[in-house]
């Protein structure tokens, strides 16, 4: 889902002057333009401003959900602006159009494009910021203003200086300049180099407000008791003894639930149990698991959409013996740390809301939708968010919170899902079935078919999106299949299973990548050749991903035939306009596995705060640990048959092996990395478990096929 | 009226004898920095020191707590904590930080039990707190550099 609009025109920067002076940037994508142009005016929003006091913000236009988009983006718009990243106050943006994501289309922390998108943007506002401050302290000197530099907050002139503070008014009183250059690679004095996290310290305090940390005036708390089957709503419900216990102000039935408002979240909680509720369950009671891949089954004669051709794939397996297979991979929860939980209040000003939320706008429509009020009455206030994963994109537990407060008008009431309410109400990660053909001729691949059938998010989130059967998170992993094969036929099917899905981390990169890595591995074994050859010969004309490709495999001490009780896994991908490679290392017997490290490396570009990637490569590893270990949801009689962490296991720190993260250095535009550790950790495992025990493990998670990961 | 000393200073709650520990500190107390991640101990997002010892406030009812002394986040203090919180700073530990406050309580309270612990202590002890960004490898790097620290 990638795309790149030069964005370095001036048209798109507005600066004016700061209501009480100073300077303010806003960035415009075109969309606001548009929409001003229609109403006859412009109202420019600030992304950047510098105040007179000096004090420089960020509108930071993604949420920090632990990605470090509030450090990395600001260095983006310090190296330019030329301040000290400290001093630069950032704050979360409301929704607004001009703070639309344009290689998601809309308002979206997601995707692993939050570098890509704002590269150009806020370097741009931040470079010509810069100019004007230069001009405004040249004119006041009288001097050329190619005679001065600026630097920290200050603009210099041989041994005279001004900061940026004093001379803010003026500048955003100047022409706003044409293209302002903007730094090569070898200026940078920030970009690339290590700076603490701005919000590091306070986490390792206990200071930083998440949304479920969020207080207001004369609060109240809500818990809600939701259907235990997925859809299903209330019948009927009887809450006289729920409403008798001090400190319980109102019980109120939402239609998908009965929520209990009280003084104190843990009388909510209690009473909420004394509430008798009699549930429609509704069609989703005939749900499970063994359905939902049946119906994955059925589909499988089904042609599809192609997503990446060449040459005739069907005539060359039709003549040779094709080598076949067929992977899946299980549901999965997103299970985010800080469960889900919204503080509304809904009043004659409109509707508030506070909370962690990947997608503002989706969350002002949602509020508004349910209080029945005009959006531009709803105010979104995004707070830090304690994991996102994907399950913030969505905002069912926004919806909840502003119908449980609409019965309490001018009240604020905290809703706080329980982990089970988050385990069993999840959107789900997609399963997914791959079946898989290919020739071997003279060694290598002369074609290679893939079809992979699934439901789609996209349809339910953005139904608009999908066009001739292509959801584009579905064709992850393999638009950008990096083979060169002569003859390719890929493809995907829709096929809805009646179940709520949604994106989990690195969505189809992870699924597809687990079925054609695997399988590529396979192809290798049967060709008898190393599987880091293997690769590497089907890679010409791809320098940057055979770089990562050679690098892990030494780094790791990649061997195709280690002594006995020990064995490599390899699998490499392009994703997200990065470039990674992942070797895995197990130890032990065909019952016991033991993984010894996990060595990647990886590609993405200018690295903009390297030591952050590293980190998100890191925790990108331990995402795809939950994938291919053991985690897992099942269905039964529409119920999720897991509830917390004890038997929805996520890894811990003892299963955890030493990860090792090198970074290939490039000049090239940065590549996304929120996401990209994470889709070759099942591949690469599965790949290096094979070698231990001679068994090819096609199915998610592995220690479904009996292995236990120790 | 139940009485216990949180970080120092007495404070008297009208609460419930059954309310977690956890819910009256976030809620009657007004002190978040202790977390709420799974109800059943199982995460220990909830840690607290009580009378010096690493404790999972999410089933820990008020009753339990009277007339003991209950350290937070916010009120973690002393040599072990400052060279805890100071390599968190080092090795950059945290991401979203949702679990950090349970982490770096459960680590302040293993250096201050054992202050050279082994690769193998550090899994005993903080296998408890999970990290769904998964910043395991760090915290190990962090309780490591913690320890040197102290021992200088």
């Amino acid at each position: 889902m990638s795309s790149h609009t030069n964005l370095g025109r001036r048209q798109f920067l507005k600066v004016s002057v700061l209501a009480g002076g100073g300077l303010m940037v806003g960035i415009d994508f075109g969309w606001t333009r548009a929409r001003a142009a229609a109403a006859g005016a412009f109202t420019p929003n600030a992304w950047v401003s510098v105040h007179p006091d000096g004090r420089v913000s960020l509108v930071c236009p993604r949420n920090e959900m632990g990605q470090d988009v509030h450090t990395s983006l600001t260095m983006l718009l310090a190296e330019e602006l030329a301040v000290d990243p400290k001093q630069v106050n950032v704050e979360e943006a409301p929704p607004d159009p001009v703070y639309i994501n344009k290689l998601m289309g809309s308002q979206i922390t997601g995707g692993s494009t939050s570098i890509r998108d704002a590269w150009d943007p806020l370097r741009k506002a931040g470079a010509t910021a810069r100019a004007m401050l230069v001009s405004a302290a040249a004119a006041r000197w009288k001097v050329p203003a190619a005679e001065c530099h600026a630097a920290s907050g200050y603009v210099i002139h041989d041994n005279r200086r001004l900061a940026y503070g004093a001379l803010a008014t003026e500048a955003a009183r100047l022409p706003v300049p044409d293209d302002v250059p903007l730094k090569s690679a070898g200026e940078f004095s920030l970009i690339g180099k290590p700076l603490p996290r701005l919000d590091g310290s306070d986490k390792a305090r206990g200071r930083t407000i998440f949304g479920i940390d969020v207080k207001q005036p004369g609060m109240k708390y809500a818990a809600l008791a939701t259907c235990p089957v997925l859809g299903g709503r209330v019948a009927s419900f009887d809450a006289s003894k729920a409403q008798k216990r001090p400190g319980v102000r109102k019980v109120v039935d939402i239609g998908e639930g009965v929520a209990v408002i009280a003084d104190h979240y843990w009388i909510a909680r209690s009473a909420l149990a004394d509430v008798a509720i009699r549930w429609d369950e509704g069609p989703g009671a005939a749900l499970d698991t063994a359905a939902i891949y049946a119906a994955l089954e059925q589909a499988k004669d089904r042609p599809g959409a192609a997503v990446k051709q060449a040459g005739d794939a069907a005539a060359v397996l039709a003549r040779t013996k094709p080598i076949e297979a067929r992977y899946t991979s299980q549901m999965l929860a997103h299970v985010t740390l800080e469960p889900p939980n919204c503080l509304a209040l809904v009043s004659s000003r409109g509707v508030d809301v506070w909370t962690s939320t990947q997608f503002p706008p989706r969350a002002r429509d949602v509020a508004a939708q349910v209080a029945a009020v005009r959006a531009e009455q709803v105010r979104v206030h995004p707070q830090f968010i304690g994991g996102g994963f994907g399950r913030r994109l969505d905002v069912d537990f926004i919806g909840q919170a502003v119908a449980i407060a609409k019965a309490v008008p001018g009240t604020p009431v905290k809703l706080i899902w329980t982990r089970e309410d988050d385990v069993s109400h999840d959107f789900y990660r997609p399963p997914s079935l791959h079946l898989l053909s290919a020739a071997l001729e003279g060694g290598r691949i002369s074609a290679f078919a893939h079809k992979m059938i699934s439901p789609s998010i996209t349809n339910r989130l953005f139904p608009g999106v999908v066009n001739d059967g292509i959801d584009g998170f579905m064709t992850e992993g393999i638009v950008n299949f990096t083979y060169d094969i002569p003859n390719l036929d890929l493809r995907t099917v829709i096929q809805e299973v009646g179940l709520r899905v949604g994106y989990w981390r690195s969505v189809s990169n992870a699924l597809n990548a687990f079925a054609i890595e695997s399988f590529v591995d396979e192809l290798a074994h049967e060709a008898g050749r190393n599987p880091v050859a293997f690769r590497l010969a089907l890679l010409d004309g791809k320098p940057r991903q055979r770089a990562v490709l050679e690098r892990a495999a030494k780094d790791a001490g990649f061997d195709a035939k280690p002594s006995s009780g020990r064995a490599f896994g390899v699998a490499s991908m392009e994703c997200y306009d990065s470039h990674v490679a992942l070797v895995a290392e197990l130890s032990g017997t065909g019952d016991h596995a033991k993984l010894e490290k996990l060595t990647y490396a990886v590609d993405c570009g200018v690295a903009v705060h390297p030591d952050q990637v590293i980190a998100q490569i890191e925790g990108g590893a331990v995402t795809g640990l939950i994938n291919t270990l053991r985690s897992k949801v099942t269905i039964r009689n529409g119920r999720v048959e897991q509830s917390n962490f004890d038997n929805f296991r996520i890894p811990r720190m003892p299963e955890v092996p030493p990860i090792e993260v090198t970074l290939i250095p490039s000049d090239a535009r940065p590549g996304g990395i929120g996401e990209a550790g994470v889709p070759l950790v099942a591949p690469a495992i599965a790949n290096a478990l094979f070698g231990l025990t001679g068994k090819r493990v096609r199915a998610l998670p592995l220690e479904d096929a009996g292995v236990t990961f120790v | 009226m139940t009485r216990f000393e949180l970080n120092g200073k007495t404070v008297a709650v009208d609460a419930t004898p059954d309310t977690p520990v956890l819910w009256v500190l976030r809620d009657h107390l007004g002190m978040t920095g202790t977390k709420f991640g799974c109800g059943k101990t199982l995460c220990r997002a909830c840690t607290v020191h009580v009378d010096g010892v690493a404790t999972f406030s999410c089933l820990l009812p008020l009753s339990a707590v009277q007339g003991k002394k209950v350290t937070t986040i916010e009120g973690l203090r002393g040599r072990v904590a400052e060279a805890v919180q100071s390599a968190w700073d080092k090795i950059q530990v945290p991401q979203c930080g949702y679990c950090q406050s349970g982490q770096v309580l459960a680590a302040t309270a293993l250096l201050t039990s054992n202050p050279r612990p082994s690769d193998a202590d550090i899994d005993q002890a903080m296998q408890f707190n999970l990290c769904r960004c998964g910043t395991y490898r760090r915290i190990r790097h962090a309780i490591h550099e913690a320890a040197k620290a102290l021992e200088a």
